[in-house]
């Protein structure tokens, strides 16, 4: 029997079910984990997706994208190979892919996060035989924080700025950590506006029950508005274009867990650097491991090598299982 | 320790000057005497001696994190710094202990070379139980003598004249000099009584700028003194007794590199501080500066040094005289001062005057700018002749015009090996300049060094590696550099919008922090005007 799942040139394929995790390119069936540009590649035929991120992926695959809805865990078969869906816990819908034939079990992790917050569904670990997780911040120099920390210094931040009349500017990925962002602050701080990348997932989120506070546009004039007072959340690439220069005095912030380090933030050239991240950071990722059960480990998406010796030398059997890594935005 | 690590972050998280000073402010408001006194001597730049070294620092710190010693290395690979990996990589703190920053230093580090093993390791584990993580990585920094923050003296001074209510440029006269960092010596600084040693103490440099513009803009030629202007050290020749004390502008004492000017200017009139410039002197002129820098690298500076490599300082003028400070009077009499003292000198001696240009329109000018390389300068400077000799970099008194090859004060960001002969070793650099608070790529050269300096930067680009991308390393913004090129054209393909012509390096500004680095502003005014191109 061939292994229930290999890493081809396309991404992960499923040989006996006949279907592709997050291919790198358009193939016949896909099933997607979740709404990243690493992860959702437009022009496949078929799509498989969680039924809460079916709005986001529209926005990333087209409008007439074929995308099959599958509430989290509840199963169907491709092939004689049982398929179903787990929150990731990274983003809204967000998921893990579960694949069972003739009892063996294998999970793709996905991105995933393991501390809860209100912008999407939890993580939840499942039991299975082989484990393919990702790696992105597989060091133990990623430690984080609580999220309630870090919102209250982004608050201090906030009204710090106030204080000295500048508007806030504060980056942060359009998909997923805006919102999760958006979820957790605190609406009597001052007006808070949204920059269109990020608006257009709302949507999605609000329909799947997460609640926002009153927002503002992100134009220019409508921030100017609140110069001074405003939190404005925009992705890093408006940094420094006509829009951002148009906003008056401001203090810039990014929110990401590559602010860890130093040298990461002085390279953005922000002001300050808030630590939050929508992936497990080192602790999160061996307890997410130790909790599936799991008797083979294959490590993806980050820092492969160093989780794999790491694993190995605790005695679990570890494979390195893609050594591609497209860097994108996202994998903050 | 939290009060001078809150200023260290406050420092750390802006770039503008007036948030710095505030920060400052608050800090010294607040903080007990005996840690500012640390903290200034931190922030000016001052540095101890290594307690521990970065192996056994590593060792230690993996043991008491309980990581093997390769998952260390991975981290710092990715981190790019010591001090940082082992602060985020160490467990939280067991106690919640606030330890005094004079505490730290005075108990701590400084008894550490002192040390054997043992102790040491108790000292360094004792004292990462009680710090929290920003606090251990300002620990590690002043440990392993890499504390530095975009603070500087400047600022220093200005945050502390606002504390004492004094003017700037008189804190910036108290910091000069041998004050220790001790309660009482700050008091001192701070109310303006002398401290034991000021004696030999120099005064704060007067900066130019690169002129602006037109020269015609600057008014009236007669009202300008205009000289060459030397590619030397700038250096303060400081003599009020029976000994002669030189000073370079980085606030260092350099007498023991050039015995012979010391000896020269024994026979000056007690008490006088000259301001001037320090040259490697030939048949012809001045010799290049890597010459000088022969001179100043030697820690021992032999007879055959003085006859092979012989200095003379070109002095273009006068501080003090007579135990009185000349620096309110205008140019023009401190150099009549400086030509009445140095009346009886040869102009051939090791202490001579900067000669004046003797020109009378600003075609003159810019014809003597074209043959600045000739006579062995590296441009004119032109100084008000109405101006006070003030403190720092001040528009419109002291102006700089270097000659052609353009210069450009750029920090090394990327690396890639090289090849052939210097196979193995880095030697392909990519630099930048600053814009709007980051750092833009404006021209890659290969190495223009000497194979000692690059064995050393090589050494330094492997330490300080954040990211590879293929073979191209990139590494911390750190080491500055001064290229030279030909000319600048506007430039769609890159990210600066400017392209350089042949651009080289022209040497290692190790005096020089990435701050200090220019700003691509400063390039792009370098630009011929723009025509409507088809
Ligand atoms: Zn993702
Ligand atoms: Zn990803």
């Amino acid at each position: 029997m061939p292994n229930l799942l290999e890493y081809t040139p396309s991404g992960w394929y499923c040989p006996i079910g006949d279907f592709f995790i997050d291919p790198h390119a358009p193939v016949e069936r896909a099933v997607v984990t979740h709404g990243h540009t690493d992860h959702a590649c437009p022009g496949s035929r078929h799509y498989l997706a969680a039924a809460s991120s079916v709005l986001v992926l529209k926005e990333r695959l087209g409008p007439d994208a074929d995308i099959e809805a599958l509430p989290f865990g509840q199963s169907m078969t491709m092939n004689g190979v049982n398929v179903s869906l787990h929150p990731a816990g990274h983003v809204l819908g967000s998921a893990q892919v579960r694949i069972e034939y003739r009892g063996e079990v294998w999970v793709v992790s996905g991105d995933y996060k393991t501390v809860a917050e209100p912008s999407c569904e939890p993580f939840e670990p499942v039991r299975c035989h082989v484990f393919v997780t990702e790696s992105t911040f597989a060091l133990p120099v990623y430690r984080w924080q609580p999220q309630s920390e870090i919102m209250a210094e982004i608050h201090a931040w906030w009204r710090a700025n106030q204080d000295q009349g500048r508007t806030s500017v504060l980056f942060a990925y359009a998909l997923g950590k805006t919102q999760r962002l958006l979820a957790a602050l605190d609406p009597e701080a001052g007006p808070i506006c949204v920059h269109g990348a990020a608006r257009v997932f709302l949507p999605a989120y609000e329909a799947a029950g997460v609640r926002f506070p009153p927002i503002h546009s992100a134009e220019a004039a409508e921030v100017r508005r609140f110069a001074g007072r405003a939190l404005v959340l925009a992705p890093y690439s408006s940094f420094r274009t006509p829009w951002f220069h148009a906003l008056g005095p401001t203090s810039t912030a990014s929110a990401s867990g590559w602010m860890q380090i130093r040298g990461h933030r002085r390279r953005q050239g922000v002001d300050r650097g808030f630590v939050l991240s929508d992936h497990a950071d080192w602790e999160g990722l061996l307890s997410a491991i130790r909790a599936t059960g799991a008797e083979r480990i294959g490590v993806t998406h980050g820092h492969t090598e160093v989780l794999c010796r790491w694993l190995r030398e605790q005695g679990t059997d570890c494979w390195q299982a893609s050594l591609v890594r497209r860097w994108s935005e996202d994998v903050g | 320790m939290k009060l001078f690590c809150r200023l260290y972050h406050e420092l750390d998280s802006t770039t503008r000057t007036t948030d710095k000073v505030r920060a400052l402010e608050r800090y010294f408001r607040a903080a007990p005497p005996a840690d500012a006194a640390w903290a200034i001597s931190f922030l000016i730049g001052r540095r101890l001696p290594r307690g521990v070294t970065t192996t056994q620092l590593r060792q230690y710190a993996a043991e008491f994190a309980n990581l093997p010693t390769w998952i260390v290395e991975e981290c710092y690979e990715a981190v790019g710094d010591l001090a940082e990996t082992l602060a985020l990589l160490l467990p939280e703190p067991s106690e919640s202990e606030s330890i005094p920053l004079h505490v730290l230093i005075e108990e701590r580090l400084l008894p550490l070379p002192r040390l054997g093993d043992e102790e040491r390791r108790k000292i360094l584990e004792t004292t990462w139980r009680q710090l929290s993580g920003p606090e251990r990585f300002l620990w590690h920094k002043l440990l392993t003598g890499g504390f530095r923050v975009g603070a500087g003296r400047t600022l220093t001074a200005r945050a502390l004249a606002a504390v004492a209510g004094v003017d700037p440029a008189v804190m910036s006269d108290r910091l000069m000099g041998p004050w220790q960092p001790t309660p009482t010596d700050y008091q001192r600084l701070l109310r303006g009584d002398a401290v034991e040693g000021d004696v030999g103490k120099p005064y704060p440099f007067l900066l130019a700028y690169p002129v602006e513009g037109p020269l015609e803009t600057l008014g009236e030629i007669q009202d300008w003194q205009i000289e060459w202007k030397w590619d030397g050290i700038r250096a303060q020749i400081v003599n009020r007794g029976s000994k002669v004390l030189i000073w370079s502008r980085g606030e260092e004492l350099i007498s023991d590199q050039f015995p012979e000017v010391g000896q020269a200017a024994l026979a000056l009139s007690n008490s006088v501080v000259l301001d001037g410039e320090i040259l490697i002197w030939g048949q012809h002129g001045p010799r290049p500066f890597s010459d000088l820098q022969k001179r100043l690298n030697r820690k021992r500076v032999t007879a055959r040094d003085v006859r092979d490599y012989p200095a003379v300082f070109v002095a273009y003028d006068l501080l003090e005289l007579d135990s009185q400070d000349r620096r309110e009077e205008p140019l023009k009499r401190r150099r009549q001062l400086l030509e009445q003292l140095l009346s009886g000198w040869q102009v051939s001696g090791v202490l001579r005057l900067s000669p004046i240009l003797e020109l009378h329109q600003w075609s003159d000018v810019a014809v003597h700018h074209t043959l600045a390389r000739e006579c062995g300068a590296e441009g004119l400077m032109l100084k008000h002749r109405g101006s006070p000799y003030g403190v720092g970099r001040i528009k419109g008194v002291w102006w700089k015009w270097k000659v052609d090859p353009y210069y450009v004060d750029a920090v090394l960001i990327n690396a890639q090996a090289g090849h052939g002969r210097r196979a193995g070793l880095y030697t392909d650099y990519t630099f930048a300049v600053w814009h709007e608070g980051r750092l833009i790529p404006i021209a890659k050269a290969y190495s223009g060094l000497t194979d000692d300096e690059i064995r050393e930067v090589d050494a330094f680009i492997k330490e300080n590696t954040v990211e590879r991308f293929g073979p191209v390393r990139a590494v911390r913004p750190e080491l500055v550099f001064e290229l030279a090129f030909e000319g600048i054209q506007r430039s769609a393909r890159h990210k600066s919008g400017i392209a350089l012509r042949f651009p080289r390096m022209n040497r290692w500004r190790r005096d020089k922090r990435p701050e200090e680095a220019d700003h691509l502003d400063r390039l792009r005014a370098l630009l011929p005007p723009e025509t409507d191109s088809r």
